[in-house]
């Protein structure tokens, strides 16, 4: 029982997580969370805007209910399902992201220079968050999904289009730790 | 009822994507530093049971929970928008070291500027769905 509140293995984790898509393979859905982020955007109106947002976003009521279940799924894992959540990266990775001024890298699950509370009140923090996110929705739905619909759901099912979106993913997140980290941060 | 099932698997998922720190902002620098087999070992395990089930499911033409048929939607061919647009995704993914799962995860989590990322991937959306016709595809 004590395992549970360890961090999960690869080997059980990766497994999971095919049993994720399986089963919402099996209820006649699939496994694909960033179209969400589109329903948000028809739940608010998009449609008049864009003709990509006019949809009946009820047809999508079941994704935004694992999307509620994924959130309720991680405050149970981190107030119940846990008694340390300190990720433990690799040492060199530590004094890397020390030197990068990450004061918080092994002993916190985020960096609480990004997340933490008073990470709100920092303006630059802010605005590198901000420009994560427009990066991840524009980038995703440019490319048609994220890493559950290609790197899982689309790579399982043999899709090329989903080997040339994941090489992406690797090019851009390459690029910004090892080129435009040093500038950011 | 389904609605319960739907539940019950979100929870499922995100607990697991806490757990196994596919959450986690540290495990996303790590993995694009390989400095780690973690993040690779999560997502090729899980690559690897995948194909063997979807071909399963595909040979053995096995129908779903409620008898229906199933159905894999090929994805449409092309080059450049995969390539681009997954690039764009890939910056982001490094710098907030969240995709949009776990980013939902991270808030019941409780880490409230989680929420910043997710309204800035909502607005990312937006404007893709704006300058979607002024885009190579």
């Amino acid at each position: 029982m004590n395992l549970i509140y360890e961090p999960w293995p690869w080997y059980i984790a990766g497994p999971l997580i095919a049993f994720i898509m399986f089963l919402l393979i099996m209820v006649g859905k699939n496994f694909g969370m960033s179209s969400n982020l589109r329903t948000l955007c028809t739940i608010c109106g998009a449609g008049t805007t864009s003709t990509f947002f006019k949809f009946d976003w009820k047809t999508q009521r079941w994704n935004l209910t694992v999307v509620l279940g994924a959130i309720i799924g991680g405050y149970i894992a981190s107030h119940f399902l846990s008694v340390d959540t300190a990720v433990a990266i690799n040492p060199e990775t530590v004094s890397d992201l020390k030197a990068l001024g990450f004061e918080s890298a092994g002993t916190a699950y985020l960096p609480t220079e990004m997340f933490g509370f008073n990470a709100l009140y920092n303006v630059k923090n802010l605005a590198l968050l901000s420009i994560g996110g427009l990066l991840i929705g524009f980038g995703a739905r440019y490319a048609g999904g994220c890493t559950s619909g290609h790197a899982i759901s689309g790579l399982s099912n043999l899709q090329l289009p989903s080997l040339i979106a994941v090489v992406g993913f690797f090019i851009g997140g390459l690029v910004m730790i090892h080129f435009l980290f040093p500038l950011i941060f | 009822m389904r609605t319960l099932v739907y539940l019950v698997i979100g929870i499922f998922f995100g607990i697991i994507m806490f757990k196994s720190e596919a959450a986690s902002w540290f495990r996303i620098y790590e993995m694009f530093l390989f400095k780690s087999f973690h993040m690779y070992g999560i997502i090729g395990a899980a690559l690897g049971i995948g194909i063997i089930v979807i071909q399963l499911i595909k040979r053995f033409e096995i129908t779903s929970f409620y008898g229906e048929k199933i159905r894999f939607t090929p994805k449409t061919k092309g080059f450049s928008r995969y390539l681009f647009g997954g690039i764009i995704f890939g910056l982001g993914w490094a710098l907030a070291g969240a995709c949009p799962g776990p980013m939902f995860t991270l808030l019941g989590a409780g880490f409230l500027p989680i929420i910043v990322v997710i309204g800035a991937a909502t607005l990312g959306t937006f404007l893709y769905g704006v300058l979607k016709d002024k885009l190579p595809h």
